[in-house]
């Protein structure tokens, strides 16, 4: 489809090379970089991997398989079936064939040509092949190296070093995702020690908002969210992981063991609090209510949801087609998948229903003062039981005397009362003791009340401490069994029962023939053998700090995925990753350090004419920052954000009934007040299936399935929101505000203070005058219409500052207007 | 004198400049990449789609779905069964129901319900349908019917992903999105997808969710957008406080006018689009209340619908539906809730019946009488049909999801009108002749707007994703004029 369409641009574009002959082949063959992309887009549906689809016998994804078959004679092309079927007319003859839809471009079938004329080597997929660290000049930042080399062999030069001001933004926004004060940048700018640059990394990198940056893109990996996902889509408890995940990265806890806790944190042998609820992770798939729902078809849903999130959060590997048959492009079988979802059949979890609240999640002051009460309740108790005997002697007194005249008590008292004692049930029995002795008892009466009060206070502890749902491992006698089902059909109970298993095409761990466990998958996931999560990591990585990943689809390593352009490179990262023992923060600073990062993002016309996608890196990204950060950013500058790190998740101001079709229940939106309004946008409730809606208009997934990628659109929804949502209009009124209160007395010395708080620069002679011809024609509206004011500064629950005559007042709403438009601009939602 | 000018551009000049400057260079190069480079293409209004020219003949500009979520049953609508009458209240047998999948009847007694309201007779071909759609009976000569549809999932929430997507895993295009996606729109000031929703009154209908209707992997620009009966049509669409238009206006002038002094600076594309997105959302705060205002409609046509402006009725909705495919809408989907008769049947149903019965076949009429139906595909539909066992465990009588048997109805450009297709067995249980899928039904559908299914498809996760799945799909020939 997509490159119908680009044909159908080419008359606009003079400059774009036409496909055909005449496009640059590369002299020297290469398969993984040249070829495999053409088989497996075009040939390997039908002549790859899958057993089940495969056509003539015929595969061409393992060389001697090809030979076997004489698809092609090394060295002649001429005399090459393959070449033959490609470059044939006859309808019956063509490959691929014409009711597939597939087409060679002139340019595929010469790369072909030229592959089987050098001989038809093969190559390894090379996400499978252990990374090879490159050997690099002492001193020299490998990752400028590593780009040097290749930027010189397609010509290409880097780009000059950024100004401090972009440098500090764009750190900020990387390792913060918030915006620089402008006296961060000024102090900055005017370092001038040799070391300030590294300085200010530290500085950041020590800074506790750095794990929630880090946060952000993990918790779209593993579709972390406040809801079960499906039908009624009801709260579950989950956000200590979110804080949990901040913490980790805050703490610069090894990835491996990151990832340990996460699947296996009730399994570790130093299990505790914190790995349980990491391995919350194990219970963020989604999970139904709905009446009718059969247990059997959720169970395959959950193996199926947790398999899926294994492949995508740290194989890098796309597993979703083998639930139904081997996948078509990669080596993953159908095998593979099942045997990979039955690690899992021991995590505790109804297929169907409510979940449970969840694990108590305390911190050891928690614990401790928990003891406290549970003590105090057990002396309580003590000091009742040795009056004990007084008391019943009391009760049966009192039982005697008022004969059934049971004024003030409850019902089931009454009715208890009523029956001779010999005939009463034992809960009968247990409410006419329990009345007798809160409500009426005057024997022991100090105790009694010490006793209710102690327990009182136990419960009010008890109920304001936080659960999460976190994984507890069943019992060997009570997992479920994972059968192979074919065609992904649960109902078809025909298929073996898997054992669980690691992907066959990858190394194996070494069990000495023990079944493997949920510890064993996570230690293999991190093993220095494991090819591909390092890779995956640092790929994800590379994206964040340069905005395109090394390899292009960061979900996917595989054969559909894309060879990397700077396969050293990844490799060298990679290693490095593993070598420093999975140090996130190392990584993260010998990316930020490089030259490479501190380029220009600014391409001049020939750079961007060679390289539009910046796919060589000799320029910086430029990117609109994420949903979230919008948010931030906005909430930043207008000196609302609350610096809070961690807690429940938040709900703010959010249009009416957005939420009218949830039900079972139907449910009201309680908008937050005060502090919690203004917290960042990673605390804010992620309702599955109805997202914030400001979120949702910029890219920010649902989080029902793993996301690798977000999109990075560009909508007019976006507009609105900016423009409308309360939240930016507020942030906007902030904004004048304190424009008005910190910014000297002059208009231009009030733009100054404008433009330094949303873009931290000074505003261009031709930018104020835009500004002040928009401030005075507003001002002038404003003057004479006071309910007008009074509506514009009544956005938001913030206050407006008290004691501002009229006029101050239609100051306050013609800045806002101002404000507003400078939280607006494309700069301002922009990382570059 | 007017003290807020608007001083931008016209959105044609940016357009213009997306698509032959800078910004096409990036345009065709991530388009040339592949799915996953799709995600950064700028959104553009009134554009059009990645299939072109279109492989078969276009019979269909548009489509309005008409969703009746929960179910409705067909044995009260559309698939009358005198073999389940007359067996009504005897035990169902085993030989229909025995290792067969079921919803809320798993482990009770399966016991005939016969209709319960009487069939009658309808237009050239006497079709018979219920006596409860006596309008749509009055149209029937404009449909196709068809009696053996079938879906893959039994609940609700998969059952309308998989109606909605073709699939049951969370995350793929909704067809409105792949609609947009393949061949653009031709709206100039509104979204390409737009839903609208009403709720049957009084009980506690089944949730649905923003998923079905969201653009999965697609660019977001296709995702449908919900029209609301109540407050802002969409989202953030009204001005925060007594802000005038004209003060909008200068706000968004000064904003897109100080983008373009940014862009002399930094020459990104990116920004051309952005001061396109800024035109185009204003606009949209205009044309939006324009459209959504029914009080320019005449009597004679707000009798057709039986609506009244304002009251935020299907009725409503369906009106709305043909002034969206009037300004070049090119997927309209509506939802009407509260059809699931797990319980009450005999009591709820009907009501139902009532508040769509008239709408959905006055917008038949609407559309044919302005020349409109020949190049649109208006398709009924619930997510699954009902079982011919009765339910008895949530109160009064209903009946149980069921996805082997459900009937639906299309009509417009090159459909087969007056026209019944598939039929059930004796007791309704399940599609014995001409029997069809949900993919099917999409593949249809795209045939109809010009695209072959078979090679629509985008790359997602390793696979060539389609809407019609990879287990292949049939173009339902047999409803084809």
């Amino acid at each position: 489809m997509s490159r119908r369409f680009v044909i159908l641009l080419l008359p606009l574009l003079s400059f774009w090379p036409a496909f055909g002959a005449d496009v640059h082949i590369p002299a020297q063959i290469e398969f993984n970089r040249d070829v495999r992309p053409i088989l497996s887009d075009n040939c390997f549906s039908c002549h790859g991997p899958d057993a089940a689809h495969r056509k003539a016998k015929l595969r061409l994804d393992v060389r001697e398989a090809a030979l076997a078959k004489e698809a092609f004679l090394p060295g002649k092309p001429a005399e090459s079936e393959l070449i033959a079927r490609i470059r044939s007319s006859d309808e019956d003859e063509i490959m691929p064939p014409p009711d597939s839809h597939k087409k060679l471009s002139a340019r595929d079938k010469a790369v072909l040509a030229r592959w089987i004329a050098q001989g038809a080597e093969y190559q390894n997929h090379w996400a499978y092949e252990p990374p090879v660290k490159a050997l690099l000049p002492a001193g020299a930042n490998p990752i400028d190296a590593l780009i040097a080399r290749r930027l010189t062999e397609v010509g290409m030069k880097p780009s000059p070093e950024a100004d401090r001001r972009t440098l500090i933004r764009r750190l900020r926004s990387d390792l913060h995702g918030l915006p620089p004060t402008p006296a961060e940048v000024a102090a900055f700018e005017n370092d001038r020690a040799p070391d300030a640059y590294t300085r200010l990394v530290e500085r950041l990198l020590a800074s506790p908002h750095y794990g929630e940056r880090m946060a952000l893109g993990w918790l779209d990996l593993v579709r972390f969210a406040d809801t079960i996902g499906y039908h009624s889509d009801n709260p579950r408890n989950v956000w200590p992981y979110r804080d949990w995940v901040i913490a980790s990265f805050n703490a610069n806890k090894r990835f491996d063991r990151f990832t340990l806790e996460q699947i296996a944190g009730d399994l570790l042998p130093d299990a505790s609090v914190e790995t349980r609820v990491g391995s919350a992770f194990n219970r963020l798939l989604l999970s139904t209510e709905e009446g009718g729902a059969q247990p059997k078809d959720y169970e395959a849903r959950m193996v199926a949801d947790r398999v899926r999130a294994i492949g995508t959060a740290w194989l890098g590997q796309t597993t979703g087609c083998a639930q139904c048959h081997d996948h078509k492009f990669d080596p993953i079988t159908q095998r593979d998948f099942y045997a990979l979802g039955a690690f899992f059949t021991d995590v505790k979890e109804a297929s169907v229903g409510r979940r449970e609240e969840g694990m108590l999640v305390t911190t050891p002051e928690q614990d401790a003062r928990l003891a406290q009460l549970d003590a105090a309740v057990t002396a309580a108790r003590r000091a009742v039981a040795d009056r004990g005997g007084e008391i019943d002697v009391a009760q049966t007194e009192w039982e005697t005397e008022s004969g059934g005249a049971t004024q003030g008590a409850p019902r089931d008292v009454a009715t208890a009362l009523k029956k001779e004692k010999a005939t009463r049930t034992a809960k009968e029995k247990s409410a006419v003791r329990d009345h007798f002795r809160t409500q009426v008892s005057t024997v022991a009466r100090a105790e009694l009340d010490a006793l209710a009060a102690a327990e009182r206070t136990r419960k009010e502890f008890a109920d304001s401490l936080l659960h999460c749902l976190v994984t507890e491992a069943l019992p060997a006698s009570q997992r479920r069994t994972v059968r192979l089902l074919p065609r992904g059909n649960w109902m078809d109970e025909s298929g073996e029962v898997m054992k669980p298993a690691v992907p066959g095409y990858l190394p194996q761990p070494r069990l000495d023939g023990r079944e493997p466990t949920r510890l064993d998958l996570a230690r293999w996931l991190v093993s220095r053998e494991n090819p591909l999560t390092a890779r995956a990591f640092v790929n994800r990585l590379w994206k964040q700090f340069f905005g395109t990943a090394l390899s292009r689809v960061p979900s996917d390593l595989g054969a559909q995925g894309e060879t990397p352009l700077n396969g050293p490179l990844l490799d060298w990262l990679t290693c490095e990753f593993m070598d420093r023992g999975w140090d996130v923060k190392h990584v993260v600073r010998t990316m930020v350090a490089s030259a490479t990062y501190r380029q220009i993002s600014l391409a001049p016309p020939a750079q961007l004419a060679a390289d539009a996608d910046n796919r060589e890196f000799a320029r910086q990204g430029r990117f609109r920052v994420e949903a979230e950060l919008v948010r931030d950013a906005a909430l930043a500058a207008g000196g609302l954000l609350s610096p809070h790190i961690g807690g429940p998740s938040v709900k703010p101001y959010q249009p009416a009934r957005y939420w009218e079709m949830l039900n079972f229940p139907a449910r009201d939106y309680a908008t937050e007040q005060g502090e919690a309004q203004y917290r960042r946008g990673l605390y804010v409730w992620w309702q599955r299936s109805f997202l914030h809606p400001s979120l949702l208009a910029f890219d920010a997934p649902n989080r029902e399935e793993c996301v690798a990628e977000r999109n990075r659109s560009n909508l007019p929804q976006q507009a609105l929101v900016l423009l409308n949502d309360p939240t930016y209009v507020e942030a906007a009124r902030g904004l004048a505000t304190r424009i008005l209160a910190e910014g000297a007395g002059t208009t231009e010395a009030r733009l100054t203070f404008a433009w330094s708080r949303a873009l931290q620069r000074a505003p261009r002679a031709a930018e104020a005058r835009i500004a002040t011809a928009l401030l005075d024609a507003h001002l002038r509206a404003y003057r004479a219409d006071v309910p007008a004011v009074d509506a514009l500064l009544a956005t938001g629950d913030s206050p407006v500052p008290v004691g501002l005559d009229r006029e101050a007042r239609a100051e306050l709403a013609a800045w806002t207007h101002v404000a507003r438009v400078l939280l607006n601009l494309h700069e301002f939602i922009t990382r570059d | 004198m007017n003290i807020f000018p608007t001083p931008f551009q016209t959105r044609r000049a940016f357009i213009g400049r997306v698509s032959q400057g800078v910004g096409g260079v990036a345009l065709a190069s991530l388009l040339e990449k592949g799915g996953a480079s799709l995600f950064a293409a700028p959104a553009l209004a009134g554009t059009r789609g990645v299939i072109h020219p279109l492989p078969l003949p276009q019979k269909v500009k548009r489509v309005i779905w008409l969703t009746m979520a929960g179910g409705p049953s067909q044995f009260e609508t559309f698939d009358p069964k005198p073999k389940l009458a007359a067996m009504h209240g005897e035990a169902m047998p085993e030989s229909f129901t025995r290792g067969q999948q079921l919803a809320q009847l798993q482990g009770q007694k399966l016991v005939c319900h016969g209709p319960q309201f009487p069939f009658a007779k309808f237009g050239e071909n006497q079709t018979e349908i219920s006596t409860l759609l006596p309008h749509i009976g009055s149209v029937v000569d404009d449909i196709c019917l068809i009696r053996s549809m079938t879906t893959d999932a039994i609940n609700h929430d998969p059952a309308h992903m998989f109606m909605n997507t073709g699939a049951q895993i969370a995350g793929r295009p909704s067809m409105g999105a792949w609609i947009n996606y393949g061949l653009g729109s031709e709206a100039e000031n509104l979204p390409g997808f737009v839903v609208m929703v009403t709720t049957g009154p009084g009980r506690s209908p089944q949730p649905i969710a923003t998923r079905q209707w969201s653009s999965g992997f697609l660019p977001s620009k296709f995702q449908g957008v919900q029209l609301q009966s109540r407050g802002d049509a969409v989202h953030y669409l009204a001005n925060p406080g007594r802000v005038s238009r004209a003060q909008q206006g200068a706000d968004i002038g000064a904003i897109n006018a100080l983008n373009r002094q940014h862009d002399a600076f930094v020459a990104d594309p990116e920004i051309a689009t952005r001061i396109a997105q800024y035109e185009l959302a204003f606009q949209m705060q205009a044309s939006v209340p324009e459209l959504t205002d029914l009080r320019g409609e005449d009597a004679r046509t707000l009798a057709l619908y039986g609506c009244t402006p304002g009251d935020g009725s299907f009725a409503s909705n369906c009106l709305l539906a043909r002034r969206l495919a009037e300004r070049g809408v090119r997927f309209i989907q509506l939802y009407h809730r509260d059809w699931d008769h797990h319980s009450l049947l005999k009591e709820e149903l009907p009501l139902r019946a009532k508040e769509t019965d008239q709408a959905s076949a006055a917008l038949i009429t609407d559309l044919k009488q302005r020349g409109m139906l020949d190049d649109t595909l208006v398709v009924w539909t619930g997510e699954f049909g009902r079982t011919p066992m009765s339910q008895g465990n949530k109160g009064p009588t209903g009946r149980d999801h069921h996805n082997k048997s459900m009937s639906m109805w299309l009509a417009g450009g090159g459909i087969r009108r007056g026209f019944v297709y598939g039929a059930t067995d004796d007791l309704g249980y399940a599609a014995t002749e001409n029997i069809c899928n949900v993919h099917d039904l999409h593949a249809t559908m795209l045939h109809q707007l010009g695209i072959r299914h078979d090679a629509f498809s985008v790359k997602f996760q390793g696979l060539d994703a389609k809407l019609t799945g990879v287990e292949g799909a049939s173009v339902i020939e047999g409803i084809l004029a």
